[in-house]
């Protein structure tokens, strides 16, 4: 199967790979996925006390379209508040990446990336913990 | 000079060799007869070119001309045997033996006889792909009519004990036939010293064309015979109805004739260039070559490179044609069943990729595919957070990993 440009684009230049302290408290991070199934992601942010997303770093094991989900997510990710970042949909990664079908799971697991850092942000900070959205899979 | 991307998939298929091309152009141009046209010039012509053309197959296998079925491939030539034994021998039983490793096209028709009212053992290997030789005897019932084990594996090229399995197989009064797709043509397989009753192999895999293959029956000790799965004509001793694909056979029989005449200068070379190979990328840490390397084809490797997906390392060795068992474009995510037979961990069968090499690859192809996929396996573990993980020293296994 071919890949979409922007796919390619991602793969070859990731965005934001990198690690964060995750011990940090304005740190949430989000891993997700199995090696079993091939697919994992982890996405971190950094928030400032705006509530602003100042960073979001990635490191993912998967195939080309997972990479470039979770690297699309940390661009997307960067400057939003916290609760504007909520609203990220994994339909939109799919619109933007040109995905097929079989690969649209690779933008679920990036938008469950994203809820699941938010949260870790949330419980560390005080926060009542979102329900996650029961998984696609 | 170089041409991108290096195929490296010859397990899948190869290139047609130049010298059977040559030999097959005249039958798609002006040499068009049908070989079943008994009263005229053209279709003497076609029935000589396929009678020569099954001496030369018959030459590379050590059996008679008469013996060989062609066919449209070695997956027809996997349904009609299996299918075909099934139908012919109901009246001695309705059990078949085979191996969890076979190939789709032997497991799916193995299904369809479980439907029919057959019953199908499947055999488990072990951790290099072998065959456990004292498990088949257990397994052999007095309602067994065949043992259907592959001569080498497609994924991993491991080579089965032909010869005790044979023996197995004739001590119990049993037939055996063998998918030797990947095999023929790539090393010695001798149907007489190998005691094979029934054997499928296809030219395509053996630089011969596509849409061609064939089915080796065997006439004496035993007599065997296969139900035919089309009807229509009669062609081939009635096994196979069908006008024959002249231009293709023609292929095939020079493809052997080859196979024959360079197999052992050709093995060698190969083989010096996949070991140096697998030694080059087994310096990589954490890789890991998979199934036996010992009862192995010469051109085929298998290598698992940890922390590593396998299909985004393909994506990441683009200049190369290679295949993984990583199949990730399904719901279910499921890698490589053959890897995963040999106890691989999932993980692991998900981060392998297969190099194929054949008698067109150059030394400087190897040297390219060597450092393409040292870089990329590299770029991707800075990608990846179980190697960040693994290189922090924790244990993967202790994490609980989301279901999904």
């Amino acid at each position: 199967m071919a890949y979409s440009d922007k796919v390619i684009d991602h793969y070859t230049n990731p965005r934001n790979v990198g690690t964060l302290d995750k011990a940090k408290k304005n740190v949430g991070t989000g891993l997700v996925g199995a090696p079993e199934c091939g697919d994992v992601m982890r996405l971190q942010i950094e928030v400032d006390e705006n509530q602003i997303i100042t960073d979001a770093r990635f490191k993912t094991f998967g195939c080309g379209s997972a990479i470039a989900s979770s690297s699309l997510a940390t661009e997307w990710l960067k400057g939003k508040t916290v609760d504007e970042a909520l609203s990220i949909d994994n339909m939109a990664i799919v619109e933007e990446l040109a995905l097929p079908p079989v690969k649209i799971h690779c933008s679920v697991l990036a938008e469950d990336a994203i809820k699941t850092a938010i949260n870790d942000y949330r419980v560390k900070n005080g926060l009542p913990e979102l329900e996650m959205p029961k998984s696609h899979h | 000079m170089l041409t991108l991307p290096i195929y490296l998939d010859n397990n899948a298929t190869t290139p047609l060799d130049p010298r059977v091309l040559e030999a097959m152009m005249p039958y798609m141009t002006n040499m068009f007869g049908n070989a079943a046209s008994r009263n005229h010039a053209f279709g003497w012509q076609a029935e000589e070119a396929v009678d020569y053309a099954r001496e030369q197959i018959a030459a590379l296998i050590n059996c008679s001309p008469k013996e060989i079925i062609f066919t449209s491939g070695a997956t027809e030539s996997d349904n009609l045997a299996l299918k075909g034994v099934f139908e012919m021998y109901a009246s001695k039983g309705n059990h078949i033996i085979t191996l969890t490793t076979e190939h789709k096209a032997v497991l799916d028709p193995c299904k369809h006889i479980e439907k029919m009212g057959g019953k199908v053992t499947y055999l488990k290997v072990d951790e290099k792909g072998l065959i456990n030789l004292q498990e088949l005897e257990e397994a052999i019932t007095d309602k067994t009519i065949l043992i259907s084990v592959m001569y080498a594996n497609n994924e991993i090229g491991v080579i089965q004990p032909i010869r005790e399995i044979s023996t197995i197989a004739k001590k119990r009064g049993i037939l055996f036939f063998t998918d030797a797709t990947q095999a023929v043509g790539k090393i010695p397989v001798d149907v007489e010293a190998d005691g094979i009753d029934l054997m499928a192999f296809s030219a395509h895999k053996m630089y011969g064309p596509k849409g061609v293959g064939a089915l080796y029956v065997r006439r004496k000790n035993p007599r065997v015979k296969v139900t035919a799965q089309m009807d229509g004509g009669g062609h081939e001793r009635g096994m196979r109805s069908g006008t024959l694909n002249v231009p293709g056979i023609v292929g095939l029989g020079k493809a052997a004739e080859i196979a024959r005449q360079d197999m052992e200068s050709d093995s060698k070379r190969i083989a010096a260039m996949r070991d140096r190979l697998e030694r080059e990328l087994t310096t990589i840490e954490e890789s890991y070559v998979n199934g036996s390397t010992e009862h192995r084809l010469p051109h085929v490797s298998n290598i698992s490179f940890k922390y590593v997906e396998g299909e985004g390392l393909m994506m990441g060795v683009k200049d190369l044609a290679v295949s993984s068992g990583s199949a990730c474009t399904s719901a279910s995510l499921e890698p490589s069943y053959v890897l995963k037979a040999l106890g691989l961990s999932d993980d692991l069968a998900h981060s392998s990729l297969r190099f194929g090499l054949s008698r067109f690859t150059k030394e400087e192809e190897i040297d390219f595919a060597i450092g393409h996929v040292k870089e990329a396996v590299a770029k991707l573990r800075e990608l990846s957070p179980l190697w960040e993980m693994f290189k922090e020293g924790i244990d993967l296994n202790s994490i609980e990993w989301a279901e999904h």
